[in-house]
């Protein structure tokens, strides 16, 4: 392989640019999968036929949850490409999708308790899968603060990798142990392997949905990068020209 | 040097500076009993309430004490330099860790678990339970020490360091306390525990053989 090549690519000034370049158009293709996913489900989707209208939350829940875990894994791999190439854009992915993970997490948290509310009859039950997205939240919490507590921002990332590896073996086992602690989570309705038990009126919405929080993710994570970017070089000859106003920041 | 060698160095300094510092070495024991003992004065003295509880009380304040003693594993090495001659010098990180790990559980894992006795007999734990409340403790304070030493490497020296530790591993602690309270409720019931504690050996031979190289990759981010 040709690293040079890569090195290239893996240079802050060309990811600024070429992020500048996508952000729009991600953001362009962001908005029309919003506007069709929420059109689909909130209007479109026929209602549940023993859940009512309450199930559209789900519209919302669903990629949020996914979307939880997703990051989870970008943050990951982005920081086992940082520990062993030492790359510093992976090590900017890492801290960048931090906080996004986070609030995924938490929305995914919030629209849950929101839909348990009138479904359980409580905003909160000590169920699996509550709980295992509740300790995802804190394992997200303890990478950011770790991020924060260390002045370097590169051993600031690299020490968030380590964390995020600690977390990536120990996802599994905090799952199926706290899955086995207590359950009352309704099984999952979309699997890759079997056929979903879930209405293909009902799917399609919550599939574009996934897509638009896909998109929303990698365009606000362009944008925290850039942020990061401008900080990581800030001692760079292209980031003073761009303080100076000499090129256009975007 | 073989390995073995290398990690009973390391725990004989570790065992040495315990004894020559008794006082600290003694905070962890002290705090976990405290902890134990505040729980009659919240629930009050019933005996029937206080038997129920006892087995998850004696297990959180195990990993509360646990969670606390590990911000001092790596402070004094980190600290006076100690620990980036090992790393110049080209020691053997991953033994370096086990050591420290080892003497972490020596130090505060096996007098809390021998503690417990007392203090379970007091919130009337029965002698049966109370034998797998031990076994329990002792496979999941292995667990507890191995895992807390590669999260105590990577804040070593951090402002707010007792605090953010605590805050990043309580979290990772969550299956230990699961399976190890799960198997002292069932003893309590009457039921078997052999599936609790035969997870709680699987995690704490899982953890054996991967914190130690975690715990060298944070030692060697936090001394670049």
């Amino acid at each position: 392989m040709n690293f040079a090549a890569l090195h290239k690519y893996a240079s802050l000034m060309h990811a600024y640019r070429l992020s500048c370049r996508l952000s729009p158009w991600l953001a362009g293709l962001c908005l029309l999968l919003f506007a069709w996913g929420l059109v689909g489900g909130l209007l479109l989707a026929p209602a549940d036929y023993q859940q009512g209208d309450s199930f559209r939350i789900m519209y919302v829940h669903v990629p949020a949850a996914w979307m939880s875990m997703f990051v989870y894994m970008v943050m990951a791999t982005a920081g086992a490409v940082a520990l062993v190439w030492k790359l510093k854009i992976a090590e900017i992915v890492a801290r960048a999708s931090a906080p996004l993970g986070a609030s995924f997490t938490f929305l995914a948290l919030v629209t849950g308790s929101v839909w348990g509310k009138p479904m359980w009859g409580t905003w909160w039950v000590w169920d699996a899968r509550l709980t295992s997205e509740l300790i995802l939240l804190f394992l997200y919490l303890g990478v950011i603060a770790l991020h924060g507590a260390l002045d370097d921002r590169r051993s600031g990332a690299r020490a968030g990798a380590v964390l995020t590896l600690i977390g990536v073996v120990n996802i599994p086992i905090i799952h199926y142990s706290v899955e086995w602690w207590s359950t009352l989570h309704q099984g999952s309705t979309v699997t890759k392997f079997a056929k979903p038990s879930i209405h293909i009126d009902m799917l399609v919405p919550l599939l574009v949905m996934i897509s638009a929080f896909q998109c929303y993710f990698a365009w606000t994570l362009l944008i925290r990068m850039r942020r990061e970017i401008l900080d990581y070089d800030r001692n760079a000859s292209w980031v003073r020209d761009l303080g100076r106003g000499v090129v256009t920041k975007c | 040097m073989k390995p073995f060698v290398i990690v009973a160095a390391v725990l004989r300094r570790e065992l040495l500076r315990a004894v020559r510092n008794q006082a600290e070495a003694l905070y962890p024991l002290l705090f976990f009993a405290l902890c134990v003992l505040l729980f009659p004065f919240a629930l009050g003295t019933d005996s029937v309430l206080l038997s129920r509880v006892a087995g998850a009380v004696v297990w959180v304040a195990a990993l509360l004490a646990s969670a606390l003693s590990l911000e001092a594993l790596f402070r004094a090495d980190y600290a006076d330099g100690t620990l980036e001659v090992l790393v110049v010098g080209g020691a053997s990180l991953p033994l370096l860790a086990l050591g420290k790990a080892l003497a972490h559980w020596l130090l505060s894992g096996l007098p809390v678990l021998l503690l417990s006795v007392p203090l379970g007999l007091s919130l009337e734990l029965k002698p049966a339970v109370l034998t797998t409340l031990l076994v329990s403790l002792a496979l999941g304070g292995v667990c507890m020490s191995l895992m807390g030493a590669a999260i105590s490497a990577l804040t070593v020296g951090l402002r707010g360091g007792g605090l953010l530790l605590a805050m990043l591993i309580l979290p990772l602690y969550i299956p230990v306390l699961i399976f190890g309270a799960s198997a002292t409720a069932n003893a309590a019931l009457g039921l078997a525990v052999t599936a609790e504690l035969t997870f709680l050996a699987g995690l704490a031979v899982l953890a054996l053989t991967l914190t130690p190289w975690a715990t060298a990759a944070a030692l060697r981010i936090r001394l670049s």
